[in-house]
């Protein structure tokens, strides 16, 4: 069943010069019980993107064309109110700085019970012993409760605001770089925690991520933004394995491994496209080691394989340059 | 591998302890010792870098703050090309800061924003009174930056800081680092605020600076996967000790202590058909003021005996150069 379904979103910040198209034209099908990851670097949309779904763009973005369907609603027409019922109980969102979004002031578990007040006809009690379930559930004392967030360290915290997430059991959660600023221990046992809760209950994720390791671990599908378009969507096996597009071969590149014998690591020289001006043709030309004339000003094609698509017009000669992206030659360029 | 060269840095038995004011209902109610490092040997060659990974918290950043003199060690020794250097008065010290020179995590923080680039590289050389005049002050910083990869260098002289990309901030600060030539070099972090797509550009520069001007380098970081690209050596650290020491790619291939393994199978990797494993670690690590009798890793150890949890283990040599304390391997032996 299709849970959410972003038709040609597209999305603008209003500059004090000009206009700035941080998502363009971007389309997305969500089934339930399906972990996307999306990747990408910074200042691609992701989060833009993410936001926009949810609703909680800056006062000076703005969604100019486009629908996000989520169960034969459309979001972008709600009312401020009735999206707000919405949040939480259906989709729920975990930002970047998810640590620092707990309010100092108040205890982490009234802080959880207020969700749940908020949203579900119950007292105190019954919210706090809720509370009590969710923190067993992400490995957190019950105790701890009692605690300010000062008292938590950065993961429990982050756990903490997790458990806040899954109160109502939303059947979407949108998690915002949710790990990137813990250690490695903690991401994986909160990553995991996070894939058998979803799965409990066949719960969605979008997953907002720079880091492709973490997408290969967690997620089922992905889908890699460039320049505020998705370049490349699909299983993640199949991206991760064999990409398509350049851009993503190089982000594979770019990656650190364990395992097996060492690999030079290769980086993408240049830097992204300024979205502040229009660009005519693929985005990622610019960088794009295989570029060539008919990149430049012709409309984007788009190739469909299964389960997935991406964009690149010299999509006929894909295994032949995922050949060529595996030599460290083919990305060296001056800085 | 520089085995016959000489040792540049070295440390003997370093300790720093803080004291720090437990507080229980509101009151102070005593004062306790925190082994931030708690006896570590490490030592690293002219022209090598040595990586140290562990979770937050364990004393990586202050080994660092210690080595380069921001905090002065509470017992144990330094040695900078034999010399003592672990109480310099303050001349000694204007001196050694010339030889010792750090790279810092956030290049959005640690360069001045009102500085133009040619002043940040600069200012270290007038300071130390190196160069005769402005002019040749000048052409030393045009050259490093060039060095860095910042090209054509006279460009990137005359900007400020906000017109520069994250990738370029910390080519900067690593020129800002080498303007000095110093002898001995620590990257705390360098890459972990930067995209992944220029990561790996920034850690080759890192690593070629090290290794053409002959510098002894260390990197932190948290991430064994990131270590494995630029360090030649790598110490694994755990609540204060040095817990497994070894030439990076032996530790890879084999490591003994059950932390290095565990911090090893935790690391996602960017292949999604190996997953990353948590059944070799439980836990997170406990406050260093409450460190564990014994082996202080065994409330966490899947292999923990009955001796791990009162004797502490001693380091022994188990491969030729591959140091490693933990009780499976012997090392409860008497002095």
């Amino acid at each position: 069943m299709t849970l959410l379904d972003v038709q040609k979103l597209s999305i603008e910040y209003r500059l004090s010069d000009g206009k700035l198209r941080a998502v363009d034209q971007v389309s997305l099908k969500l089934e339930s019980g399906d972990v996307l990851g999306l990747v990408g670097e910074s200042g691609c949309g992701k989060s833009t993107l993410v936001k926009g779904i949810i609703n909680l763009l800056p006062s000076n973005g703005r969604i100019i064309e486009g629908d996000i369907v989520f169960e034969d609603v459309v979001l972008n027409k709600l009312s401020k109110e009735s999206m707000r019922k919405k949040r939480w109980k259906e989709i729920s969102l975990i930002t970047q700085s998810a640590m620092n979004s707990l309010n100092p002031v108040y205890r982490v578990g009234d802080q959880i019970a207020e969700v749940i007040i908020e949203h579900e006809k119950v007292g105190k009690r019954s919210a706090m012993e809720k509370a009590e379930e969710l923190f067993d559930l992400v490995g957190l004392d019950r105790g701890r409760l009692q605690d300010y967030p000062h008292q938590f360290s950065g993961g429990m915290k982050q756990r903490a605001i997790i458990a806040m997430s899954l109160a109502l059991n939303p059947k979407l959660i949108i998690a915002d770089e949710p790990t990137t600023a813990l250690d490695v221990i903690v991401q994986s046992q909160i990553l995991e925690r996070m894939n058998n809760l979803l799965k409990g209950y066949s719960g969605s994720m979008i997953l907002v991520t720079h880091d492709v390791s973490v997408v290969a671990q967690t997620c089922t599908k992905v889908a890699v933004m460039y320049g505020g378009k998705i370049v490349e969507y699909g299983d993640v096996v199949q991206v991760l394995k064999k990409p398509n597009h350049p851009y993503t071969m190089g982000l594979k590149n770019a990656f650190p491994s364990l395992i097996g014998e060492k690999r030079e690591l290769v980086s993408i020289s240049g830097t992204p496209p300024d979205l502040s001006k229009e660009i005519l043709g693929c985005r990622f030309a610019e960088r794009c080691p295989f570029v060539i004339e008919r990149c430049k000003g012709m409309s984007l094609e788009k190739t469909e394989v299964e389960n997935g698509y991406f964009y690149c017009i010299r999509h006929a000669e894909k295994e032949e340059l995922r050949k060529r992206a595996d030599l460290p030659e083919t990305w060296e360029s001056e800085v | 591998m520089n085995e016959n060269g000489s040792k540049v840095i070295e440390t003997i038995n370093l300790k720093k302890e803080f004291s720090v004011k437990v507080k229980n209902k509101g009151k102070i109610r005593e004062t306790r010792v925190l082994k931030a490092i708690d006896g570590i040997n490490l030592h690293v060659y002219e022209g090598e870098t040595l990586g140290l990974v562990g979770e937050s918290g364990c004393g990586k950043t202050t080994t660092a703050k210690v080595l380069l003199g921001l905090y002065p060690p509470s017992s144990g020794k330094i040695m900078l090309e034999g010399d003592d250097i672990s109480h310099l008065n303050r001349s000694q010290m204007k001196s050694f800061r010339k030889q010792a020179q750090m790279v810092f995590q956030d290049p959005y923080e640690s360069l001045n924003p009102r500085f133009k680039i040619k002043h940040t590289l600069m200012e270290p050389l007038e300071i130390h009174g190196i160069g005769k005049n402005k002019k040749e002050r000048y052409e030393m910083a045009k050259k490093i930056l060039g060095e860095a990869g910042l090209r054509p260098a006279e460009q990137f002289m005359e900007r400020f800081p906000h017109e520069m990309s994250g990738g370029q901030r910390q080519r900067v600060a690593i020129a800002r680092a080498l303007v000095l030539e110093p002898t001995f070099l620590i990257a705390d972090e360098p890459v972990s605020m930067l995209d992944v797509s220029i990561r790996a550009g920034i850690l080759k520069l890192l690593r070629s600076m090290i290794a053409e001007r002959k510098l002894a380098g260390i990197v932190i970081s948290h991430d064994i996967s990131l270590i494995r690209y630029i360090s030649d050596r790598t110490a694994v650290m755990y609540l204060g000790k040095i817990v497994e020491q070894a030439n990076t790619e032996a530790l890879i291939k084999k490591r003994y202590h059950p932390y290095s393994e565990a911090l090893l199978e935790a690391a996602p990797n960017p292949d999604p058909e190996v997953k990353f494993s948590l059944e070799k670690i439980k836990g997170e690590a406990p406050n260093a003021v409450d460190i564990p009798s014994g082996c202080r890793f065994h409330p966490r150890c899947p292999k923990c005996m009955e001796i791990c949890k009162e004797v502490e283990p001693k380091e022994i040599e188990i491969e030729e150069g591959h140091m490693v304390m933990c009780h499976l391997y012997g090392g409860a032996g008497n002095e």
